[in-house]
């Protein structure tokens, strides 16, 4: 049912499409700063870098169209629930444009070559998991789909686990070859920029259970990221 | 203390009432006045169905619901002013502790007394200002002279937020006051008889934004002492000042809960659009 103040909703459909562009744009980001990582292909990182731009734009606009909304409408309930969920799912979307951004940036910064059919093969997976996570996290939010986002949420452990077994390989490549160790640190990084990608996705999509429920889900999951476990010396 | 003395003075000359059991709720929370099957009529219109509502004790309750959804006709019930209208039909019971306040043998202006009522525009007797707040007092014969009389006065005026821009004129008539004060000098008459419940019917909706702002912080201090019942078109103000929120709709109790809840994510999908404001 529409609000009596039509321009109530006009307001918020402004927020959520602000939001839903955002998603789309950081989805593209991660795709090409990966296919850079992978292709070493400089010119797309340069292309990724700037679009940021656009996404903190928006996240700007987001937040400052809620805070009007917040001021003018004093919105409650499902109202209230969206308005905080686009501050907060913007918030994320930020993070993952910045993340996105910082991939490309390496790639930019890498000097020479790491040939791995392994390394690339995991990271293409692990993008594959987590864009996929994000996709779905987002078409939640567009539909206020609460199934989606719950199935999302209990995803992540996935992701996690392939970066744990990224940081093991990147690990044994620089213990053999000290030379590598450069370049290795920034594909870990790369590789550790995509699983906080992952752990976004996670945030948005319980928000998304709070804008669709009102419930904010408390309860821990299961944690498969073990390289702080990995990282202690072993004989 | 005077208010102590008044208090002792109203349980002496109690008339025996019937009793029940003490009310609370599932919860376990004391309640101080219960509705439960309250239908009204007026004449052959039905204003109210089958309404079962729970007031907890020293907890301010707000009434909402779009005009004419008979939240103040329900709020009205509690202390019978719907007798002073001749085609008006109560049925069900509403208990005030153990006492069903619509039993025959119970004295109206007893029970008026045990729980008042401030209406939407503030009516002051056209009177001084001492007057107002004394008048109730006297006519239920509460104190037994001029300086505890003062006293009820004096504490009465304190207790409304109102003595220390009063305190200097009390002689004043209470009209000459402005329209906040006025109401919290309606406010100060009705805690002057010291009820137990005070009835609000839209206690603010003819205050600006500053009285508005001290009426709701004296309900906020009133709390500690009485159990509020307060009928409001503002729904932030319902968020602002009560613990539970009870929402009417067509004569029917549709969701009643607590306010925060009721407010970020309330079950029933007439509250939510009542309150985001997509019809009324």
């Amino acid at each position: 049912m529409p609000h009596t103040v039509t321009l109530f909703d006009q307001e918020l459909k402004a927020v959520a499409g602000r939001v839903s562009e955002m998603g789309g744009l950081t989805e593209a980001m991660l795709s090409d700063a990966v296919s850079a990582l992978t292709r070493m292909d400089k010119d797309l990182a340069r292309r990724v870098v700037a679009q940021d731009k656009r996404v903190d734009a928006l996240q700007f606009e987001v937040e400052e169209q809620a805070i009007l909304i917040i001021a003018r409408r004093q919105p409650v309930a499902q109202d209230l629930r969206d308005v905080i969920a686009a501050m907060r799912i913007s918030n994320d979307l930020e993070r993952v444009g910045d993340l996105a951004k910082n991939i490309a940036k390496r790639v930019i910064a890498i000097d020479g070559t790491f040939d791995s059919k392994k390394f690339a093969l995991g990271v293409e997976h692990m993008t594959e998991l987590t864009q996929a996570q994000l996709k779905d996290v987002l078409d939640a939010y567009a539909n206020r789909d609460e199934e989606t986002a719950v199935s999302v949420r209990e995803r992540d452990d996935e992701v996690d686990a392939i970066y744990t077994s990224i940081f093991r390989e990147l690990l044994t490549y620089m213990m053999e070859d000290p030379r590598q160790i450069s370049i290795c640190a920034h594909l870990l990084f790369c590789a550790k920029n995509i699983e906080r990608i992952g752990d976004h996705a996670t945030n948005i999509a319980e928000n998304v259970i709070y804008m669709a429920t009102g419930v904010q889900p408390m309860d821990d999951r299961q944690k498969q990221d073990e390289t702080g476990v990995v990282a202690e010396p072993s004989s | 203390m005077s208010m102590e003395k008044v208090m002792d003075a109203k349980t002496d000359g109690g008339a025996a009432m019937p009793a029940g059991a003490a009310m609370v709720t599932a919860d376990g929370v004391p309640v101080k006045m219960r509705g439960s099957n309250v239908n009204v009529f007026y004449g052959e219109k039905q204003a109210l169905f089958d309404v079962g509502l729970d007031v907890r004790d020293r907890h301010v309750t707000a009434l909402i619901g779009p005009s004419g959804c008979g939240k103040s006709t329900f709020l009205r019930c509690l202390n019978r002013m719907n007798d002073t209208i001749d085609v008006c039909r109560v049925t069900g019971t509403i208990m005030l502790d153990r006492t069903d306040i619509y039993d025959p043998s119970v004295d109206v202006v007893e029970l008026r007394a045990r729980v008042g009522m401030v209406f939407q525009k503030p009516n002051p007797f056209p009177k001084s200002i001492y007057e107002n707040v004394a008048y109730g007092p006297r006519i239920h014969g509460l104190t037994r002279n001029k300086s505890e009389l003062d006293d009820v006065v004096a504490t009465s005026l304190q207790k409304a937020g109102l003595y220390e821009e009063v305190k200097d004129r009390l002689d004043e008539p209470g009209t000459g006051l402005s329209g906040g004060q006025q109401q919290r000098l309606c406010i100060a008459r009705a805690i002057a008889v010291s009820p137990e419940v005070i009835l609000m019917d839209e206690p603010c909706s003819a205050l600006d934004p500053i009285a508005t702002a001290k009426v709701e912080e004296l309900i906020d201090e009133l709390r500690e002492n009485y159990t509020i019942v307060i009928v409001t078109h503002s729904m932030q103000q319902a968020a602002r000042v009560s613990q539970r929120t009870a929402f009417f709709h067509l004569g029917n109790l549709v969701e009643e809960g607590e306010t925060k809840e009721i407010f970020t994510n309330p079950r029933d999908k007439r509250t939510q659009d009542y309150i985001t404001g997509r019809f009324g």
